[in-house]
């Protein structure tokens, strides 16, 4: 209930917080929305020495779209902004379909998708949002910026590739090269309930051509899993019943879920199963509570 | 909070800060340790005790208050970060003279019983209807599944609320 | 004429008052433990056991107390330099208050810090270093009662086992006849699973020793005040008349705050050596995984049946968990509560049960969870039971019950077990219920649904059950008696304070027993104020519990208002210069007989009573009034339940919930229904989220909310409440039975019914709590009962 002592600084520019962190090396942690960092320090399962807090850095809190069509999401946009996004719900039915089902609304107005993304919690719902839609992550540090595919940015439960004195400062979700379809399902006992499972679907599509897939699935392993060979196995020829079930046998076969008290490993990847069947038969950005 | 010493404390050893906010429309200063919770802050620093604080991994939305209008959960907040924004408690709900249609809509509808959820629930429902004067009833209910309550089975909790946003839009 | 005031204007009976203690907690003025701060406090953290059984080796707390701003360490060690290492239960056990030889469940105190603020006291909790031996860990009554199991209660003197009781009741003869020569036995096994009441607010106390004038005061989340001063007053050696309980605003109760629990001791013996008051707030962790839980326990149960459909005999075999320490608040001569209850509104001739406790590596409890003592275990197996019955005989489930309830004219009826039931209308509550979720046409939806590959279900659970402990003849806890006190003061402009020996935690009791009185003297009720929970100002009292308070507290405010409504009238006829005998009763008035325009109004025989009593009589208008209740009360439910499973993911959803309760008078329908309301969502988390399992170390899974799962307004479906049926309660001065807990009781089984039923083509007969999405999907695929606690982490 009461975190451990820490110092805690709120740099107003992205160098000054870039010169604190290399300061406070591994014992050094960066605060954005706070809304999983704060409650381990709570629990003291997490007791950093420092915490730098990015909340005053100007300019981080957007999430906008170039002309051609990248989506640009900075790292103090809430995931509320997102919810509410007319953005998303018009251009990004993945990632709209998956804003509403992050924590509880409450807990929304605080956290950051950066910030999730970061965390790298198995169970992240927008890690597998961002995974299949074939995100990046900007990097900023003392050399300046790099760019890391979520793909490659994710090195196992809680652990990203970050340098110590590096701030994930914007995802960027990369532009269709068609008509976007997909979204987001997620069974979950109750609203703010870690996923049982969840499973996230990206197609773009040319007249009855699937482009491009990204399908990847939350909860049913040590990280987020990208389900590669079920995504490229729709790529190149229209949606089928046939290639449905088997992308959605390809997605069960990749995941690794574990028995526990949120269901068995066998049920969670008949879920996996059955939620990428139901995304792609109504590939038209549905959202949908589960619980 | 403050800490009394039998012998002189290493001076650097808890560093303090001074913020400064407005709370309930009243400005503050205060000092504080990094580590102290924005509900600590809000119950100890400040007595007000309306906001509760319920469950340690932000789940309960008990010391749900409003930072610069929007509810978040103060018990996931460090108090240091209020530095320049405005809180608003369940003490800032009522003015002197007249209860806020939310709290009289609670009351009419039987929307509590012990209470101790009541102050967030209000609280979120307040962002809600700044947000949404002409909710429905499933509005409501995903707009407060954000805090818990074990007595009421929430069914008055909607009620009360619709019972606040009919008033206010008259 | 009459004059007789308008009973639902001054609010009293039947009136939808609205609740005066709201006033408070919508402004944020409740007046909670942690909200109470006294000069000097000091605040104390618990360091609990991560290990669910082990021996400590050692504990070093040195570097604990190095710490700037610790004033206290304590540890098992000097608790028992105190002889307070260990404490009486309310089961006749000893319960650890910090732990000296052994853990036995995780969680368990062990040591505790009380420093300046409580953040420094975590940090001091966080540098006590603790060396354990792992012992072998016991998690379920199976593994308890295993030859050559670990002795896990080896600090009790001849205890060679993990059998806590073997207790019996019913008649194994004459149901042994009966199971002979039944048709057909129906059975099942079932698991209630292991659940906790999780109020928001946590327990905390702040305990207050005044080295000056001796007296300890103790604030503190308690649902039984009194009973915790006794308990004091034997454990902490200190004359009863020096310790003063506080319980104040409580922020749910739901029966986790009877127990007396370490903290709360450690909270005193704290205060009585620093001289200074200590504030001791639980977090929910420890709320979780160290206070009472509730349930757990496993039946074998089998019904003889006839043909026709007629119940001949019940068994029941249960075997119960209660952990590491039997800490249950139950009536003494009951060891599982009132589990024999069950099959209550069936008449039945035979009935018999055998139940047997284990102590096991988890945390102690068994506290009656929204439920008198086992009660909502009883009805869960019984509707469970008899809706499989209802399966096996191939009979409609609503006519199984209506052929089996005990008729309308048959009461008082002596249940199988031995109660005594005294009213209800069981058929025409099922009706009002069947008629309100359209139970014919819901049949053939269903069956229409079901030929296009939905599944429909309705779940059906109807039971009464026991509320309102005592009488005292059958029912004490610790040998003290069970019954409740009111007094009543009326000041001399004709106001009213009552108080009682209950404590409400949201019941409304501010708001309904000034409502009682209303009803009994014509005081309007905002005349009237309500005052609970303190015990230097209140009567001795049980406690709010087992929805003992309108049974009991509440008819004991009737009695005191009778009292006091007697001395009035003589106070009446000395005004009304007419003899006692004269003077009638109407609501607010009395009058006389021959002229009813000549009256006087309570307030003015209040007024009198200070200014102008006739010679020779006590100046004064108060009362008191001890009530032993002569039976329990019977409300009776009927809870419908439709749903519609997802056949792809075992995901159910309610489509519909009704609820009829007939509980007697209804003293404020408003807060009745809010109590029903409340129970129903219960029962709706306990059949879908809210669990506690172990694994096989006996690690908690379930102790926070991010695993320990409360439904939000977003799932709980919504209720139609029906309060058509009303019988009075013929013993209750008022007419009224307890409410606050039948929901919760009653309504779980309906839920885990209605999922049975629509998957009922599979031929699983059972699927036990929580139904979670993959347990209902797994009955679905491999056509196989799923039963017992939800496993964790059981491969790789």
């Amino acid at each position: 209930m009461y975190p451990s002592r820490f110092r805690y600084e709120a740099p107003r520019s992205l160098d000054e917080a870039i010169t604190l962190l290399r300061e406070g090396g591994d014992d050094a942690k960066v605060l954005a929305g706070g809304q999983s960092l704060v409650p381990l320090m709570k629990l003291r399962f997490a007791s950093p020495e420092l915490i730098v807090d990015i909340n005053n850095l100007p300019g981080l809190d957007y999430h906008r779209e170039d002309p051609d069509g990248t989506l640009h999401v900075g790292a103090l946009c809430r995931h509320v902004d997102l919810e509410r996004s007319e953005l998303l719900k018009s251009k990004q039915p993945t990632m709209a379909a998956a804003a509403p089902l992050i924590a509880d609304p409450i807990v929304r107005n605080r956290g950051t998708l950066v910030g999730s993304l970061c965390h790298a919690d198995p169970q992240g719902d927008w890690a597998s949002v961002a995974l299949a839609l074939g995100g990046s992550i900007v990097a900023h540090g003392p050399g300046g910026r790099r760019t890391i595919k979520v793909a490659d940015f994710v090195t196992g439960p809680f652990q990203n590739v970050l340098e110590p004195d590096e701030i994930a400062v914007e995802a960027i979700i990369p532009a269709a090269r068609g008509a976007r379809a997909g979204g987001y399902l997620k069974l979950e006992r109750r609203v703010g309930d870690f996923a049982t499972v969840g499973v996230a679907v990206a197609i773009e599509t040319s007249g009855d051509t699937v482009t491009r897939a990204g399908i990847a699935l939350t909860g049913v392993g040590g990280s987020t899993i990208g389900a590669t060979a079920a995504a490229e196995a729709l790529v190149g020829e229209p949606l089928t019943e046939q290639k449905i079930e088997l992308a959605a046998q390809l997605a069960a076969d990749v995941s690794r879920p574990r028995t526990d008290h949120r269901g068995s490993a066998e049920y969670k990847r008949h879920i996996v199963h059955t939620f990428v069947v139901r995304l792609l038969s109504r590939a038209d950005g549905f959202a949908e509570r589960a619980a | 909070m403050t800490i009394v010493y039998d012998d002189e404390p290493d001076a650097d050893e808890i560093p303090v800060r001074r913020i400064r906010f407005t709370i309930n429309g009243a400005k503050k200063v205060a000092e504080v340790e990094p580590r102290l919770l924005l509900a600590h802050l809000i119950r100890q620093g400040l007595k007000l005790t309306g906001t509760h604080t319920g469950c340690d991994t932000t789940n309960c939305g008990a010391c749900t208050v409003l930072v610069d209008g929007k509810p978040v959960k103060s018990c996931t907040m460090l108090a240091v970060q209020v530095d320049g924004h405005e809180i608003t408690t369940v003490e800032g709900l009522a003015t002197a003279s007249e209860l806020h249609p939310l709290q009289e809509g609670f009351k009419e509808e039987h929307g509590l019983q012990c209470g101790f959820c009541t102050p967030g629930m209000m609280l979120a429902a307040k962002a809600l209807l700044d947000h949404n004067p002409d909710p429905t009833e499933e509005d409501v209910r995903w707009a407060l599944s954000g805090n818990l309550c074990r007595c009421t089975g929430y069914q008055n909790i909607v009620k009360s609320v619709l019972w606040a946003a009919e008033k206010l839009r008259s | 004429m009459s004059q007789a005031l308008d009973e639902i204007k001054i609010g009293g009976l039947g009136a939808s008052r609205k609740r005066v203690e709201d006033n408070r907690f919508i402004r944020g003025k409740g007046n909670y433990v942690d909200d109470i701060v006294l000069p000097g406090m000091l605040h104390m953290e618990i360091l609990r056991s991560p290990l669910a059984h082990a021996r400590i080796v050692s504990i070093d707390a040195s570097k604990a107390w190095e710490i700037p701003g610790v004033h206290l360490v304590m540890t098992g060690e000097m608790m028992a330099t105190r002889n307070l290492a260990w404490m009486p239960t309310l089961s006749y056990d000893t319960q650890a208050v910090l732990a000296t030889d052994k853990v036995r469940f995780q969680g368990q105190e062990v040591a505790c810090v009380i420093a300046d603020d409580p953040y420094i006291a975590k940090d001091a909790c966080e540098a006590i270093d603790v060396t354990y031996e792992a012992l072998p860990v016991i998690v379920s009554p199976a593994q308890a009662l295993a030859p050559g199991a670990t002795v896990i209660r080896d600090d009790k003197e001849n205890q060679n086992d993990n059998v806590i009781f073997h207790w019996e009741v019913g008649d194994a003869e004459g149901t042994s006849r009966a199971f002979a020569e039944a048709d057909m036995v129906s059975r099942l096994q079932l698991h209630y699973p292991r659940s906790h009441p999780s109020p928001i607010e946590c327990c905390g106390s702040i305990a207050d020793f005044n080295r000056a004038t001796e007296k300890l005061t103790v604030y503190m989340t308690t649902q039984a005040p009194h009973i915790i001063r006794a308990a004091v007053a034997l454990v902490a050696e200190l004359p009863e008349q020096m310790i003063r309980i506080i319980s104040p605003d409580i922020g749910g109760g739901f029966g986790n705050k009877v127990p007396v629990y370490p903290g709360y001791v450690c909270s005193i013996l704290a205060s009585i050596l620093l001289e200074r008051p200590v504030k001791w707030i639980e977090d929910k962790t420890g709320n979780l995984i160290s206070t009472g839980f509730a349930r757990d326990v496993y039946l074998d149960g089998e019904m003889a049946l006839r043909r026709d459909g007629k119940i001949l005999a019940i068994r029941m075999h249960t075997d119960s968990d209660h952990g590491a320490f039997f800490s249950d608040a139950q009536p003494s001569k009951f060891k599982i509560g009132l589990m024999h209850s069950a099959f209550a509104c069936y008449d039945i001739p035979y009935a018999h049960m055998i139940s047997r406790g284990t102590y096991t590596n988890k945390a102690p409890g068994g506290v009656a969870y929204r439920c008198s003592f086992r009660v909502t275990e009883a009805m869960f197996f019984q509707e469970r039971m008899v809706q499989a019955a209802a399966v096996d005989l191939g009979m409609d489930q609503a006519e199984f019950r209506r052929m089996n309830f005990v008729r309308d004219d048959d009461f008082p009826h002596r249940t199988p077990f031995g109660f005594l039931t005294d009213s209800g209308q069981y058929g025409a509550c099922l009706d009002v219920g069947l008629k309100a979720v359209g139970y014919d046409n819901f049949l053939q939806q269903q069956e229409e649904a079901r030929s296009r590959g939905r599944l429909l279900g309705i779940g059906i659970s109807t039971m009464t059950e026991p509320l309102g402990a005592g009488n005292s003849r059958e029912y004490d806890i610790l040998g003290i008696k069970m019954f409740d006190s009111a007094e009543i003061r009326v000041h001399m402009t004709g106001k009213a304070m009552v108080r009682t020996g209950a404590r409400g935690q949201g019941q409304g009791h501010e708001t309904t027993w000034a409502q009682i009185v209303s009803h009994e003297l014509g005081l309007p009720a905002d005349d009237i104020t309500v005052e609970e929970g303190d015990t230097d100002t209140a009567p001795f009292g049980m406690g709010t519990y087992a929805s003992r308070s309108t049974p009991v507290a509440g008819a004991a405010i009737a009695m005191a208002a009778r009292k006091i409504r007697a001395k009035a009238r003589r106070l009446a006829a000395h005004l009304l210069e007419v003899s006692e005998e004269d003077v009638e009763w109407e609501l607010g008035r009395f009058y006389v007989r021959s002229a009813p325009d000549r009256g006087v109004t309570i307030q003015e025989c209040a007024m009198a009573a200070y200014s102008n009593m006739p010679d020779g009589m006590e100046p004064g208008l108060q009362n008191q009034s001890f009530y032993d209740p002569p039976n329990l009360t019977w409300p009776f439910a009927c809870y419908i339940v439709t749903v519609e499973v997802d056949p792809e993911t075992g995901v159910w959803d309610v489509t519909n919930m009704v609820a009829v309760d007939d509980c007697g008078v209804r003293i404020n329908p408003m807060i009745v229904e809010g109590q029903i309301m409340g129970g129903l969502t219960e029962a709706y988390a306990m059949a879908n989220m809210q669990f506690i399992t172990f694994d096989a170390e006996g690690n908690c899974v379930g102790s926070n909310y991010m695993d320990y799962l409360l439904p939000t307004a977003w799932e709980t479906p919504g209720f139609e409440l029906h309060s058509e049926i009303m019988t009075e309660c013929p013993h209750h001065p008022i007419g009224a039975k307890g409410i606050g807990e039948c929901a919760a009781v009653g309504g779980p089984a309906a839920f885990v019914n209605a999922v049975m039923d629509a998957i009922s083509y599979t031929g699983v007969r059972n699927v036990d709590m929580p139904m979670l999405p993959d347990r209902v999907w797994e009955a679905m695929k491999y056509r196989r009962d799923v039963s017992g606690a939800p496993p964790v982490l059981t491969d790789e």
